[in-house]
Parts: structure tokens; C-alpha cells; sequence
């Protein structure tokens, strides 16, 4: 379909004296593939989806003509996908329009003026009946960035036949572990305690949970402090505890519900996806694969936030169509269709009620009670430089020195916040 | 009349020297353009605080950015590093290399098939043969990973990743480094061989007191590529780790602070020390080269 647009371009090249500079430059026509379409394209740039096709075409059908959507799927890993992004964006290529943006990226993109504000009818748009939590991901500044496509929490998922009762608190966890243990059972409670995303997510929720916050509320200081301390004792007791897997130190989703499919744990800290695996996995396991509000320190806990949002490029030259595309690829029927089929929790939250939820979605109303208290990770345009250098230093989670720790942690996000620290 | 002719010649030899010089300058030009002047910008963007998320924020800063990178754990961390995978795989492939040098170089029967063979890890990308590598040593997937007791992740612990990047190293480029050696042995003798052979020398002793010193030339030339190389080591260990368990190389987090990190600043910093490095490694080994050549040295 495209290379019906694209041919054009290639013509004036074909102007004799201009055959070195078209040699010279050939390498990067073909990078930038996207600047010579026609000007009803919109070029859509989103994380693997499986059924992201089906939606695009629903879309493309109902513009009637005003836009096409071209969809342009990115790398698997989020880090993969971010460094093409801002790389492109960085040199203000104006091939992509619409950008599927992890919901950590909306300020640094917003703050280095590569996304566009959304305003008037299309932000109305964007907010309407969106619920609060995955709307504030899209935030920067006060101002809207994008539309929230899917969210995400983590629940706390166990096998009811060794957990009668799930555990509230970590310290029932470890608590429930060590009888299980006792008793010569699986006993492993999975948490992603790899250095990565997963152990940052972790830690904030922990800090949260004890009423506390990483960065203040503008994300221009380091807040941490007691309620981090307590946090890190926590995740410094579990993971010498008898809930701790050896490989605890090198567990991320996929590993952490493999070791649940495979009985080595008895339950496991996870997103939304372990049950449809578990599903088409060991389907005999899955009437006693449970799930409960992520645990808390002392009361109730308070899930990590993730998901995704769309977001309008700046150098797009395109936006008008961009911004109705990107909302039609999040309107309720987009949204259902990503929960359905792919198991991607909707922003919308009459979606939830939606056809087929029911079935796809059995936990929808502990997500959208979590929801409520979900915790988003610290706004701030250096969020990748935090997270690197968080990470890093909570890993391995066993070597956790409470007081050392998180002094080393207060210098490092400082330098992080000032964009003056070293990335590793 | 002769002072005529003579004018005459060195007219048209300077003609035809400016003309050299004419021929030669849109290459030298190019060449200028993109590795002089790229070289120069790294320069200016390290002198700057340059965060391209915070485009408001561009200023001249001198060497600030020096200090923030040489006082760094992180760099020092992967400075370290980068420096014992150098050491450890050019001294490795150095001893396989000479192995490999001599029987290819005395092979009688199926030369060619043999040299050929060997060079194949040398064929093969090195992204391409990471990702083998990487495969065979994730527990699950893997021939390697599966011989290792159960729960066993080599990658993901420091010193059995760091020991997997020196294999993979060592693997790839010891048949370049054989290469290299065997150009050397060519440069032994036959005839000095065969006296010493006759004067009652072993084997062993004939390597040592004769092929070794022959050879010093080139071993030095095939060490000073192989350590240039060894030392900005990259595609294998971002296709293994990406850096994680501290087994980031020097240009691995200059990677990570310049694409990942969008900090041109910091990144060119790096970029400029590693340039700076390797600049030290070549120049001390042009020296060793330069004291050691046969004839200078006044030993034989």
C-alpha cells in the first residue's frame, strides 16, 4: 500500500548531476521511509500487539478516507522501543505521527518539546470518561500530552489450594512461605526483583505503600526518607526470607509466572497477563489460580500503575488527522477489543462492562479497585536515568543496607535529577 | 642549454606533483569531513552541558563534565573492565593464535581446507555469533546453559558473564589473530631453523631462541590491532549483557549515556577519554614497536 506513495519521491533524484548527491544520500532516503507518503498517512509507531492490526483496521474504515493509519510496530524490549523513538525524535524526523509511549516516557518526551499538547475538543475527548489514575499518566506540567490507551496494576496472584487465605501484608507473605516451607511445599513467592524496571516498580510501590513518594510532587527533588527506609528493610528481609526464590535476583514477569505455572511457587507479584497464560497453559491449574490487592507494608498496599498512552508527535506534519486517529485507536470499541483479544486493561471505564469482559477479564473489578490507589512511578523528564541508576543500586535485593542504601540512593537520584550523573 | 632542461623537468615535475596534490585533496577533503570533523564536535559537545531532554539547559561548561565522568564509580567500574577483557582475550588469542599460526603453517596435507576452517568464527558477524552465544548460555534454549546444574544463569552473574564475553571474544578473532602470526612465521628462515636443528636444538628450544624473536615484529603489529580492537569492545557485550551485572565496557556506557541516557554531553565525554585511551595504548605500543625492531635493538 505504501509503495504506491512512495514512488514519487524517488524521481527528482533521477536529475543528472544530482546522481552523487542521490548515491550519498541513499542511505538515508531509505531510513526515512516514512517523510515521502501521501498526505492522508498517518504513521503509527506501537509496541508489539497482537491484534493492534485488527484495530487499526476498524479505524482506517471508519475515517472514511480522511486518514490511513499505518502501523509501524516497534522492538519488543521498552527500552528498545524508547531509544528508537527518541532517537528519530531527536533528529526531528517527521515520518512518525502517532507514538505508543510507555506511560514512564510523557514528561521527558513533553519537556524536551518532542510531543504535542492536547488541547480544545481533543483533549475533551481524551478525558472523557477515562478513569483518573491512567488520565494522570498522561500529565506533565499540568498540561495533557496524550490519550491513555491501556493501564496496568499488579496483583497479587496464588494457587488457593496451598493459600486458603491470601496474604495482605509482605509479612504475611514471608510468613506464609515459611509454613509452606515447613510443610515441605512449594513455598516460593515471586516477586521481579532483576535489575531492571521491575525491582524500581517494586521499591515505589513499597515507598508508597508507607505513605511515602521517591521524588516530590513537581519531581524535582528527592523525597525518599523514612517511609524508603522501611521500604528497604522489607525488600531486604524478603528476599533473605524462606518466600525468596534463589534466582530471586534475576526474576522478571516472565520468570516470575513460569515458576508459577511450573508449581515451583506458590504465588507470585504480576500483571493481568499470568492469567490468561495460566490459561492457555495449564488450564487444570487455573481454578485454583487466585488473585488479591497487591500486599502492603502495614495496611493496604498500593499496586504499581503501568500502561500505555498516545501521544502526537511535534515534527508530525500531519496533526490534525494524527490526534482523530490516535483517539479512534483508544475510543471504547479500540479499548475493548485490546482487552478481549489481547488482555490489555482499558482506560475507559465503561469498558469494563463491556461485551466479552466478563469472560476475558474475570479479575476487572479488583484491577479497577486497585486502580484506585495505584501508584505511578516519579514524574520527571530524567525518569530513565532515576530508574537506571534506582535499580542498580537496590540489586541484588538481599544486599539491601537499609541506612547505606538509601543515602546511596538519595546522591545517586540527585545526580540523576540533574541530569550531571554517570548512567551505568 | 642543459640549466634550460634541467628547469624545464622541475617544472614539469612540480606540474605533476600539484597535480598529486589536486587528485589527492577531494579524498583528503572527505576524509576530513567525516572523521576530522566529527572528532572536533565530540570535543565541543563534551565542553557543554548538552542533555537533549532539556534543550533550555545548553551551556558552555569546560570541564565539568570531565570531572563528573572521572569521579564517576561507574565509569572507573567499566574502565576496569574493559581493561581486564582486553588483557585477558588479546593474551588468550595470542597464545591459541600462535597455535593455530604454526599448524597451519607447517600443515602439508589439506592446507587450504585448514586455514579456511579456521577462519570461519572470523567470517561470521559478531552480532550474529553473540546472539549464538547468548542462546547457548540461557538456561531453557540453550546446549551450553543445559550442561550446567539446574537454575544456573551464567549471564546474569558477574564473573560468569564477563568470562562468557572473553570466550566469545576470544572465539571470534583468535583465527584473525592466527592470520596475522602466520604472516610473522613467514618471515623465519628455513635455513636458520635447519642450522639450529643441526646444532642440537629441540623443538621447543628452536621456537623460543629463533622463531619468537623473528617473529617479535609482528606479534607486536598483530597485539597493537588486537588490543586497539579488544578495548573498544562492544557489539559483543551488548548483544550479551547490555552492561547489566557490571559488565559494562567503556563504550558500552558511552552507549548508554549518548543514546539511552540522551546525554550528549556526558556521552561525548566518554567518547572523547576512550579516544584518548586508545590513542595511550597506540602510542605505547609504537614505541615498544619502535625500540624493538630487528637491528635496533643490538642483541644479535
Amino acid at each position: 500500500m505504501s509503495a504506491r506513495s512512495r514512488r514519487p519521491s524517488r524521481r527528482p533524484w533521477r536529475r543528472p548531476g544530482a546522481a552523487l548527491a542521490a548515491a550519498a544520500l541513499a542511505a538515508g532516503l531509505a531510513t526515512a521511509c516514512g517523510s515521502g507518503e501521501a498526505s492522508d498517512v498517518v504513521n503509527l509507531y506501537n509496541a508489539p500487539q497482537e491484534n493492534m492490526a485488527q484495530i487499526v483496521k476498524r479505524c482506517n474504515d471508519r475515517a472514511k478516507g480522511r486518514y490511513r493509519i499505518a502501523l509501524n510496530t516497534l522492538p519488543r524490549g521498552a527500552d528498545d522501543q524508547r531509544e528508537q523513538l527518541v532517537r528519530r525524535l531527536a533528529a526531528g524526523d517527521s515520518g512518525l505521527d502517532v507514538l505508543g509511549l510507555d506511560v514512564t516516557w510523557t514528561a521527558e518526551l513533553a519537556e524536551a518539546g518532542w510531543i504535542r499538547e492536547w488541547t480544545g475538543g481533543h483533549a475533551a475527548e481524551a478525558r472523557r470518561g477515562t478513569l483518573p489514575a491512567p488520565l494522570d499518566t498522561a500529565v506533565w506540567d499540568g498540561k495533557l500530552y496524550a490519550a491513555p490507551y491501556n493501564t496496568n496494576v499488579q496483583l497479587l496472584w496464588y494457587r488457593s489450594d496451598l493459600l486458603p487465605e491470601p496474604p495482605t501484608t509482605w509479612k504475611q507473605m514471608m510468613d506464609a512461605s515459611a509454613r509452606l516451607a515447613a510443610a515441605g511445599k512449594p513455598a516460593y513467592g515471586e516477586v521481579t526483583g532483576a535489575q531492571y524496571e521491575g525491582v524500581v516498580v517494586w521499591f515505589n510501590s513499597m515507598v508508597a505503600s508507607e505513605g511515602g513518594s521517591i521524588l516530590s510532587k513537581d519531581g524535582k527533588r528527592v523525597d525518599l526518607g523514612p517511609p524508603a527506609q522501611k521500604a528497604l528493610q522489607v525488600m531486604r528481609d524478603y528476599a533473605r526470607s524462606k518466600a525468596a526464590d534463589p534466582s530471586l535476583s534475576n526474576t522478571k514477569e516472565d520468570d516470575a509466572r513460569l515458576a508459577v505455572e511450573s508449581g515451583r511457587a506458590a504465588y507470585e507479584i504480576n500483571w493481568p497477563f499470568v492469567y490468561a497464560s495460566m490459561a492457555s497453559n495449564k488450564p487444570d491449574m487455573l481454578p485454583n489460580f487466585k488473585w488479591a490487592p497487591y500486599p502492603g507494608v502495614n495496611g493496604a498496599g498500593r499496586a504499581p500503575l503501568g500502561g500505555a498512552n498516545f501521544a502526537v508527535s511535534a515534527y508530525s506534519k500531519k496533526p490534525e488527522i494524527s490526534y482523530d486517529a490516535a483517539l479512534c485507536l483508544r475510543d471504547p470499541e479500540s479499548q475493548r477489543i485490546a482487552a478481549v483479544k489481547d488482555g490489555l486493561p482499558p482506560t475507559i471505564e465503561s469498558v469494563y462492562n463491556a461485551e466479552g469482559m466478563a469472560k476475558a477479564y474475570p479479575m476487572r473489578d479488583a484491577i479497577r479497585e486497585a486502580l484506585k490507589t495505584a501508584v505511578a512511578r516519579p514524574k520527571t523528564p530524567t525518569y530513565q536515568n532515576v530508574s537506571t541508576v534506582t535499580a542498580v543500586t537496590l540489586s541484588p535485593p538481599a544486599s539491601i543496607n537499609p541506612p547505606s542504601t538509601l543515602s546511596t540512593l538519595r546522591e545517586q537520584i540527585t545526580d540523576a535529577l540533574d541530569s550531571k550523573g554517570v548512567l551505568p | 642549454m642543459s640549466k634550460a632542461k634541467a628547469a624545464a623537468v622541475s617544472e614539469g615535475r612540480r606540474a605533476e606533483r600539484r597535480l598529486g596534490w589536486w587528485l589527492c585533496a577531494p579524498a583528503a577533503l572527505v576524509m576530513l569531513l567525516v572523521t576530522g570533523w566529527p572528532i572536533v564536535y565530540s570535543v565541543l559537545l563534551s565542553l557543554q552541558r548538552y542533555d537533549l531532554r532539556f534543550p533550555a539547559d545548553k551551556a558552555w561548561i569546560g570541564l565539568t563534565n570531565y570531572g563528573t565522568v572521572l569521579t564517576s564509580g561507574f565509569w572507573w567500574q567499566a574502565f576496569g573492565v574493559t581493561l581486564l577483557i582486553t588483557v585477558a582475550s588479546v593474551l588468550l588469542e595470542l597464545v591459541l593464535g600462535m597455535a593455530i599460526a604454526v599448524v597451519m603453517y607447517r600443515t602439508i596435507m589439506g592446507r587450504g581446507l585448514i586455514r579456511t576452517v579456521v577462519l570461519i568464527p572470523y567470517g561470521i558477524v559478531t552480532v550474529a555469533a553473540a546472539y549464538g552465544w547468548k542462546y547457548a548460555w540461557t538456561p531453557g534454549t540453550g546446549w551450553l546453559a543445559g550442561m550446567l546444574p539446574d537454575g544456573t544463569a551464567p549471564l546474569t552473574q558477574h564473573w560468569p558473564a564477563i568470562g562468557i564475553i572473553i570466550l566469545a571474544e576470544v572465539w571470534k578473532t583468535t583465527p584473525f589473530m592466527a592470520l596475522l602470526l602466520m604472516a610473522g612465521l613467514a618471515l623465519v628462515p628455513e635455513d636458520a631453523l635447519k642450522a639450529a636443528s643441526m646444532d642440537g636444538a629441540s623443538a621447543w628450544q628452536r621456537f623460543r631462541m629463533i622463531t619468537l624473536p623473528l617473529m617479535k615484529p609482528a606479534i607486536l603489529a598483530a597485539l597493537l590491532f588486537r588490543s586497539l580492537d579488544a578495548f573498544r569492545i562492544f557489539d559483543n557485550i551488548y548483544v550479551l549483557t547490555n552492561g547489566a551485572q557490571n559488565t559494562s565496557s567503556v563504550s558500552v556506557i558511552a552507549y548508554h549515556n549518548l543514546i539511552g541516557g540522551l546525554n550528549l554531553g556526558i556521552g561525548s565525554t566518554m567518547s572523547v577519554l576512550i579516544f584518548i585511551a586508545v590513542a595511550i595504548i597506540a602510542f605505547v605500543f609504537v614505541k615498544v614497536l619502535g625500540t624493538s625492531t630487528p637491528g635496533s635493538g643490538g642483541r644479535r
